[in-house]
């Protein structure tokens, strides 16, 4: 899979918030093989003060994808994006401009408006989005590659809320890279997510808070890998009716 | 003579239990009273092994059930347990709080009110803790070096370490590969209007809160958890957070005087448990993260063990 310039293997993308211990975070990194980890950026780590927990991160070796995320205003995340472009030395951004306190819903005005100035500025734009398809043109319009859609508000849990909205994404965009971001809360919806088409899935919650979370990780890789060999298979249809799967013609007549 | 370098609450803890093993100890500390300098003055002081079992190693669970007995030797320990709340719309948090601990009971509506009837009508979910604890981390550190001079110990105030110490306890000061700095913020309020008997955690999915009484219409609530070495005054953000939490609790809240705001800088490493380790030939009891009340007895102990094996018990 290809996003921007770069060559990505791994279709499971990890957030590293909310986890028991850096150690964890490092045991489930390592359990789920993830090449890429989502960061958060505070304002009170803008003069480099994180460092302790990065170091940890880098010493993963995955690449690291700053995030905007608590950013309620375009201005607060072009602002975030330039400091994270600073701290990490990358133009990967992940970009949120949330826009409801309650359900963390981007406000995808602002997501739009902020695409377009980050893009200009040479940012390599992942934005956080919903599944409507006019905001996905847009954002495209705006300079993005790579389009990321929610399954489900932050951290919720709930799975894909609404899957035929994300296959008409795959069908409006089929040459778009898109990750699912946002709602993942079992294997079996990383799973769905990759059965219909979507070129990988972002999570945090869903293995930061689960148990065990390196075995978490590692099923959640797993789940991905299960739903990307689906997909490229070419399902069978649904049928209404029973078709055997024994065929009938030329059985042995035991009358 | 043992000598320690840092008189916070992993220095006075350690003091305590070489003291308590006949040895006599030294302990330097730039400060001017007990823990002046410590990141303990910001500690919420709960002594709640089994709460904290939600996210943290089975170790804490174990070690950190000693632990109020042990204070109790020296400062005031309240054993009046913990009750955690969850507003309606969090109660998916409540069944995996629950899930993830142990010594707990689930407590309805008209239990919740017996226990603290200034919560009466407020949530119809929790759990009790009612083998958990609390005490004042500053009365408690004041009170600690008080018992080391009278056990004998010296406690060395305004005064520059040595270049040789026998052990080192002086939190990020120490400048240890992999210890790491997590920031908390907390506020004291004063609320006379409410009375609060024990340690409530609200779980909420953006920021869980603790409130500790501190006695007199003064509560303690806390805390954040950010990964960043800034010691700037709380943020906004986080004190709208916590101070709106305290507000779900009890609307009374709102009329709290906020009679103090802060932030520390809690010592951890990678797996968030403390550690004695000897880096450069020096002896070190570091990362207590955000259980040093509850896990400083347990340490200092194993570590008089072994550095003064032969002494009394």
């Amino acid at each position: 899979m290809q996003i921007y310039d770069t060559e990505i293997n791994s279709r499971l993308l990890v957030g590293t918030a909310q986890y028991p211990s850096p150690a964890v975070l490092v045991d489930a990194i390592n359990s789920c093989r993830c090449e890429i980890v989502t960061v958060s950026l505070r304002r009170e780590n803008a003069d480099g003060s994180g460092t302790g927990f990065w170091d940890t991160l880098r010493q993963t070796g995955t690449r690291i994808l700053p995030n905007t995320a608590g950013c309620h205003s375009v201005q607060e995340a072009v602002t975030t994006a330039q400091m994270a472009r600073e701290l990490f030395r990358t133009n990967w951004i992940k970009l949120e401009v949330i826009g409801h306190a309650d359900n963390l819903q981007p406000d995808v005005f602002g997501l739009v408006e902020a695409a377009r100035i980050l893009c200009a500025q040479g940012f390599q734009v992942f934005p956080y989005t919903t599944d409507d398809l006019v905001v996905g043109e847009k954002l495209l319009e705006a300079g993005c590659e790579v389009l990321m859609p929610w399954g489900a508000p932050i951290g919720s849990g709930q799975g894909l809320r609404n899957p035929d909205a994300l296959r008409g994404m795959r069908a409006h965009f089929p040459n778009v890279p898109l990750i699912v971001d946002a709602g993942i809360g079992r294997p079996s919806d990383a799973c769905q997510a990759m059965e219909l088409g979507m070129d990988a899935v972002l999570l945090n919650t869903a293995i930061a808070k689960a148990g065990d979370p390196a075995a978490m990780a590692q099923a959640m890789a797993q789940a991905v890998d299960a739903g990307r060999a689906g997909y490229l298979a070419d399902p069978m249809e649904r049928r209404n009716m029973a078709i055997p799967s024994t065929p009938i013609l030329g059985m042995a007549e035991l009358a | 003579m043992i000598t320690i370098a840092g008189g916070g609450l992993a220095g006075l803890a350690s003091a305590y239990e070489l003291a308590r093993r006949e040895a006599s100890v030294r302990v330097f500390d730039p400060g001017d009273c007990p823990g002046s300098n410590s990141v303990a003055r910001f500690a919420g002081g709960m002594l709640a092994p089994w709460c904290e079992g939600e996210s943290a190693e089975d170790e804490v669970v174990t070690l950190g059930a000693l632990a109020a007995d042990w204070w109790a030797q020296v400062t005031p320990v309240c054993r009046r347990g913990t009750l955690v709340v969850a507003s309606p719309r969090d109660t998916p948090d409540l069944t995996r709080f629950a899930r993830r601990t142990s010594a707990h009971r689930p407590v309805k509506g008209a239990e919740i009110s017996e226990l603290e009837p200034a919560l009466s009508g407020r949530f119809q979910h929790g759990l009790f803790f009612e083998g958990e604890a609390h005490l004042d981390p500053r009365r408690a550190l004041r009170d600690l070096a008080q018992s080391l001079q009278d056990m004998g110990v010296e406690l060395l105030y305004d005064t520059p370490t040595p270049a040789l110490v026998d052990l080192d306890c002086t939190g990020m000061a120490a400048d240890l590969p992999d210890l790491r700095p997590v920031r908390g913020e907390m506020a004291i309020l004063h609320c006379p209007e409410i009375e609060i008997t024990r340690t409530l955690r609200l779980l909420h999915p953006r920021m869980p809160l603790y409130l500790v009484p501190r006695g007199d219409g003064h509560y303690m609530i806390g805390g954040t958890m950010i990964e960043s070495s800034s010691t700037r005054p709380p943020s906004l953000r986080s004190l709208t957070e916590l101070l709106s939490a305290a507000f779900t609790l009890h609307p009374a809240f709102a009329e709290a005087s906020v009679v103090e705001i802060g932030a520390g800088l809690r010592p951890a490493f990678p797996d968030n448990l403390p550690r004695i380790i000897t880096h450069n030939g020096r002896l070190h009891l570091n990362g207590f993260y955000r259980h040093g009340f509850l896990l400083a007895p347990a340490m200092a102990a194993r570590l008089a063990d072994q550095i003064f094996p032969g002494g009394k018990r």
